[in-house]
């Protein structure tokens, strides 16, 4: 490739990278605007009042809510589900691990619209009653995968030697793990967690689904299309990416510097 | 003893999430698949009848949606091959030190709910929004001119939401790529398109399957966006499932449709497993 394909690529990047965040600059700026009738759609001025009245929608604030509820008690349930599979697949040979890595597959790859619906089809049958229950179940199910797969790539580069050596001055096999493995895998472990939590907080298909008459952010959003968004889900939305993406630097600078201290 | 506890490990630790996936998503599609040959009224309860009339009957009422879906997902992800090679290329052999943060970049659209970014683009595509309401007082486009209701607004729409998912899995296989290999081929005289042609092109191939196969799947089985962006016109074989679930409760018709769109991506998902093995989109998957 000669420079100036080189050059031309660098820009259609940059410019394909403005194309990505130009709708979120538009909920982040919009969440600043100050409209006069129902519509959030034209810019009419600045201002900061949706940010002082940002829990002032009650049923807004309850979708939130749940929605927090939910994702975080799948990043806890799928975090230590997506770990003991992890650890197992990456640690050991065992007979069924193919066909494990089969079913993670499918439910990876599987259409959301097809897991959601015939999930619906399992709790109709049993004639369970959705809500935030039936919601958990099913982010648990699809994000235990990714969990596993995080915490398998870290426990496949363990030096097996690190164990042989706590077995030579005598540590039992449960010592071994929850003081030399346990620390080792924790930051993959911490991640799939993190990537839990974002997966649930975001799903919105599956959730459509499992939720009955129970509604998370995602849910009343949709539901609130037809008559118009007020400006407080603006404000919910740039919170949750600013959170999101203050995490996910902050965590990445923290492991970069680790490695700079272990180099 | 201890050796009976070191052969049981594996399994006591992959029994509980093990079991949460078979009991949560191989049995309901066994549910689903028995519900799709019931027949019955949400008041009255359902009853098995072993028929496949559900089946034919659904799919002679929806087979334009059904196959307007497919279409819309295989011009999605062959527009995405266009879109995110160049990007891809770009980033695994000329991002330097700045790698991470380029696909750092990629991926911020995950920060926000994929329900809010489809709402901002149908706000920004509006007739008189920010984007064309400018261009029609200049005259540039008719004054009638729309966007909003077309098939392309519903592709624009998942192309945007799936472009992260053919970005990553080509890059993965750009950058296993070594240099040498293509440092050879110059060597042998190859001119830089033959050796795009010839060299780099077939070891990315792996790339652009993972990627067709992690945007054919959701784009086709998609509702929000021909929801928020299209119109009659553009219905897909999403909204007509989840409509059926979720408004009218006919769930022995609409389990026969959802269980035909899962044969028809199951059988793309798992020709591509045997061909090609399934690391590769479990490694991106899990970025």
């Amino acid at each position: 490739m000669n420079g100036r394909g080189v050059r031309l690529m660098h820009v259609y990047t940059w410019v394909l990278i403005g194309w990505l965040i130009l709708p979120i600059t538009v909920m982040i700026l919009f969440g600043f605007n100050n409209p006069s009738g129902r519509y959030n759609q034209t810019w009419q001025g600045f201002t900061f009042k949706w940010y002082k009245d940002v829990f002032a929608l009650e049923a807004l604030t309850d979708a939130l809510v749940t929605s927090l509820v939910v994702a975080v008690l799948t990043a806890l349930i799928a975090g230590a589900l997506g770990t003991g599979i992890g650890y197992a697949l990456g640690r050991w040979q065992f007979k069924g691990a193919g066909a494990l890595n089969l079913l993670m597959f499918a439910a990876i790859s599987s259409p959301e619209l097809v897991m959601g619906s015939s999930l619906l089809s399992l709790f109709v049958s049993m004639g369970a009653s959705l809500g935030a229950v039936t919601i958990t179940i099913a982010h648990v199910m699809f994000s235990v995968s990714f969990v596993a797969i995080v915490v398998r790539a870290r426990v496949v580069t363990l030096d097996r030697s690190l164990e042989e050596a706590a077995a030579d001055l005598g540590a039992t096999g449960w010592t071994t793990f929850w003081k030399v493995i346990f620390p080792i895998i924790l930051p993959a472990i911490m991640s799939g967690v993190m990537l839990a939590f974002a997966l649930s907080i975001d799903d919105f298909v599956i959730t459509n689904f499992t939720a009955g008459t129970t509604e998370t952010f995602p849910l009343w959003i949709w539901g609130a299309t037809r008559v118009g968004l007020p400006p407080q889900v603006n404000v919910m939305g740039t919170m949750i990416f600013a959170a999101g993406v203050l995490f996910a630097v902050v965590s990445n600078i923290r492991s970069r510097s680790k490695k700079k201290v272990a180099a | 003893m201890d050796r009976v506890k070191r052969t049981l490990a594996p399994y006591l630790l992959v029994l509980p999430g093990g079991l949460w996936l078979l009991v949560f998503f191989a049995v309901p599609m066994v549910t689903m698949l028995s519900l799709s040959l019931q027949e019955g009224d949400i008041v009255n309860g359902f009853v098995f009848t072993g028929h496949w009339h559900n089946y034919t009957e659904s799919l002679a009422d929806y087979q334009t949606q059904l196959i307007r879906s497919l279409v819309y997902g295989a011009v999605t992800s062959i527009v995405l091959i266009v879109l995110a090679f160049p990007v891809a290329y770009w980033i695994a052999f000329y991002g330097g030190k700045k790698k991470a943060t380029y696909l750092f970049l990629i991926m911020l659209p995950f920060f926000v709910s994929f329900v809010l970014r489809t709402i901002s683009w149908r706000m920004l595509l509006t007739d008189d929004g920010v984007l064309l309401h400018p261009l029609k007082s200049a005259g540039i486009l008719p004054d009638d001119f729309q966007v909003l209701g077309s098939a392309s607004a519903v592709i624009f729409g998942l192309v945007y939401s799936f472009l992260p998912f053919m970005v990553l899995p080509i890059y993965v296989a750009l950058e296993r790529i070594d240099p040498r290999v293509v440092e050879a081929a110059r060597d042998l005289y190859a001119s830089p398109m033959t050796s795009f042609r010839k060299v780099i092109f077939p070891l990315a191939l792996p790339g652009v399957f993972a990627g067709v196969l992690m945007t054919f799947v959701p784009a086709s089985s998609d509702y929000v966006n021909s929801e928020l962006l299209g119109s009659s016109e553009t219905t897909m074989i999403g909204q007509v499932i989840q409509a059926k679930f979720l408004s009218n409760s006919d769930y022995p018709s609409a389990s026969a449709l959802s269980f035909t769109l899962m044969a028809v991506l199951l059988i793309g998902v798992f020709s591509y497993a045997r061909a090609l093995g399934t690391e590769d989109v479990m490694k991106v998957a899990a970025r």
